[in-house]
């Protein structure tokens, strides 16, 4: 089974990485200081993860967690990396080197939750106007003059 | 009785055409002849920022063709244009962008506002922190086209209106005032 | 600090380097796309996209929508590919929820996809015509594309955005003068593609217009994300309906499209073969479509269970996937739209530095760009 062998294969690069198959896909939880090692070996191991289809946040009130898929063009796996980061100063390593798509999605990230991502090239506001305050998804948004609630 | 061609035509015009052997005379006032003009001929700007733009795409196509009404051709600079026709959702960041383009338009110049989403935010109205809710808030409008999104047929409708206001030659305040009972 | 708008200081090594804006408001820019161009005469060296003219904060939105509320909004977000875009979110909805949709709803759902992807197409080739400077093109792929929704303004009710796609099956049964409009227009279109060939494929100057303009490389393609006619026409297999088929694609057959050049005029004809594969699965399927119910029976209030799902349809434009978090509400707690003008875009710079303006308006013409779909 294909999912064994990633498994032996995460563990034994990175061997604090837990797993959970609840899902669709094989989930994977690492620390967001080892990411971008494990992210550089993933890209060039033999299962060839080359396609990063979706890179998101998600605003759990106690922390936020970053949710990575990766899939491979030529044996067609799919897994799903996530890092727990802290709400207060959340930080991250950028993989816009790795795959080249992550440039625009870890922009629309940091302006609107707030993420930090180190050495990324060119990390500006992207999607929203230039003098806006506050990070719009994040659950403890308010805006009263905007957002007209129902 | 069927109505000749000549006799359309008199109708339309603002104005008396009085045939005398050798040419004819037109006797009409300069206001009644200069908005007929004006109505006539309207020249849109190309502005679409959203769904709406399709449909306005579509009235300027073969099936519900506008330029039989005289809107013939599309200017995508504001400084030739007479008319904006409002198609889509106006954002926080497109508002500046909005009043710009229409300062930039020579007078006399009128505003459609097209679609729900320009009348009043339309379904981005609740819980929304970036759009603006109308496109009246930014510049003032004659004519509201309600949709989601109109039907071509519901824009003529709209620029004949238009037509009819400027021939009437009432400005918006007006046409605004209550009727005095 | 982070704000779009530098501040210029040293203008030492940029001596004679102009800055230009394209857009917002620009007839070729398909929405409302700003591009800051840095030009050296007319040679581009950098492009910067400025997005957000468009952004009506949708995510957001749709945390305090219903499940069933929320799939009409995606209509309004690619709006030339409505239906596609609603399959997916009720997809998501179905497989969380595990409900099982009728054959007819299927098939029928496949038809209408086709339908759209075709009306997508004739459009895009009618603007792409027209940025280049062809207005004829225009008017004709209208004359198709009226057509098209005309055959959906019987059965939805609408011409654009069409809610007729539910998580359980469909809105309404078909309008009983479905299948005649449908044959109809599948007969008039194999009469007129030779017209479209004849206009701009074979037409010199639009080929010299296209090869060799905004070339991809494989690698760059997956790199960046690119799927759809972009991935395609730099000969990556990126089509959702032959990996992970869903409804009946597996049932019916059509080729995947490839071609190897990567520059535009490969993704032209990606496109006008696409459209082409389509009229053959909506031949194959509009005399065979199954007798039975079209909905299925599912509660008023729909509450998926705890846990994340993802499902990914291919629009006419690439993956569109939706990837909801749901704690066991009536709303979800967080919705990501994975857009695939989005990943297209940032393929541009890359595309197009060093070439002229003319021939970037070639390449943003094969890229398809629809702004609210990038913008959400």
């Amino acid at each position: 089974m294909a999912n064994e062998e990633i498994k032996e294969y995460i563990s034994s690069i990175q061997p604090t990485a837990t797993f959970d198959e609840t899902g669709e896909w094989l989930n994977i939880l690492t620390e967001p200081s080892s990411w971008k090692s494990f992210a550089k070996e993933l890209r060039h191991s033999k299962f060839d993860f080359d396609y990063l289809f979706c890179l998101t946040c998600i605003d759990w009130k106690t922390h936020l967690t970053m949710v990575y898929h990766l899939s491979s063009t030529t044996y067609r796996n799919t897994i799903v990396v996530k890092a727990n980061l802290d709400r207060a100063s959340p930080e991250i390593e950028t993989v816009s080197d790795i795959w080249r798509t992550a440039e625009f999605h870890e922009r629309e990230v940091f302006e609107l939750f707030g993420v930090v991502f180190i050495n990324h090239p060119d990390l500006r506001k992207l999607i929203l106007t230039d003098d806006f305050e506050g990070y719009p998804l994040r659950k403890d948004f308010e805006d009263p003059i905007n957002m007209i609630k129902l | 009785m069927e109505l000749t061609e000549k006799e359309k035509a008199q109708n339309e015009f603002p104005g008396e055409i009085i045939d005398t052997p050798g040419g004819g005379i037109v006797v009409s006032s300069f206001d009644g002849l200069i908005n007929w003009a004006r109505a006539n001929s309207l020249w849109p700007l190309t502005f679409a920022t959203s769904c709406c733009g399709i449909e306005m795409m579509s009235t300027a196509s073969s099936k519900y063709d506008f330029s039989r009404f005289g809107f013939e051709v599309a200017r995508a600079t504001p400084r030739q244009a007479d008319v904006i026709i409002i198609a889509g959702t106006i954002v926080n960041k497109m508002g500046p962008v909005l009043k710009r383009l229409y300062d930039q338009m020579a007078d006399p110049k009128y505003v459609i506002a097209m679609g729900a989403c320009a009348i009043s935010g339309g379904p981005f109205f609740y819980n929304t922190y970036s759009v603006v809710k109308g496109a009246d808030h930014i510049i003032p409008v004659d004519v509201y086209i309600p949709g989601c999104p109109p039907r071509p047929e519901a824009l003529l409708h709209a620029l004949i209106s238009l037509q009819e206001k400027i021939k009437s030659g009432l400005t918006r305040e007006q046409i605004r005032q209550p009727k005095e009972q | 600090m982070y704000s779009q708008t530098e501040i210029i200081k040293d203008t030492s090594d940029t001596e004679g380097e102009l800055v230009i804006n394209v857009g917002p408001q620009h007839p070729a820019t398909h929405g409302v796309l700003h591009l800051v161009i840095t030009l050296d005469g007319e040679t581009i060296k950098k492009i910067e996209p400025h997005l957000g003219y468009i952004h009506r904060s949708i995510e957001k939105m749709c945390e305090s929508l219903s499940y069933r509320q929320f799939i009409y909004v995606t209509s309004r977000m690619d709006y030339l590919s409505s239906h596609i875009n609603n399959l997916g979110c009720a997809h998501n909805v179905e497989k969380s929820m595990q409900i099982e949709v009728p054959q007819r709803a299927k098939v029928i759902r496949v038809l209408m996809s086709e339908l759209t992807r075709i009306a997508s197409h004739e459009l895009w080739l009618g603007a792409m015509a027209m940025d280049l400077g062809a207005f004829t093109p225009f008017f004709y792929a209208f004359r198709e594309r009226e057509m098209i929704t005309e055959i959906m303004e019987d059965t939805c009710g609408a011409r654009l955005t069409m809610n007729y796609i539910v998580p359980g099956g469909l809105m309404y049964d078909l309008h009983p003068d479905f299948q005649q409009k449908v044959k109809a227009f599948v007969k008039q279109f194999k009469h007129k593609v030779t017209e479209y060939e004849d206009l701009v494929t074979n037409n010199v100057i639009f080929q010299n217009r296209m090869k060799g303009v905004g070339v991809l490389s494989k690698e760059d393609a997956i790199s960046y994300g690119c799927t759809g006619p972009v991935g395609r026409g730099s000969g990556v297999h990126c089509d959702i309906r032959k990996i992970f088929p869903y409804e009946v694609y597996d049932t019916v057959e059509f080729d995947e499209v490839l071609e190897t050049a990567g520059d535009s005029f490969a993704r032209y004809m990606v496109r006008v073969r696409e459209m082409n594969q389509s009229i053959r699965i909506i031949e194959q399927l509009i005399d065979n479509i199954p007798e039975g119910d079209f909905q299925a029976k599912t509660k008023a209030v729909l509450k998926p269970p705890k846990g994340e799902f993802y499902t990914r349809v291919e629009t006419a434009r690439g993956e569109f996937g939706v990837y909801i978090v749901s704690e066991g509400g009536t709303t979800p707690y967080r919705i990501k739209f994975r857009s695939p003008g989005f990943s297209n875009l940032s393929a541009l710079e890359h595309m197009a530095k060093g070439s002229k303006i003319g021939d970037l308006m070639a390449t943003m013409g094969t890229l398809d760009l629809v702004i609210p779909d990038i913008d959400r």
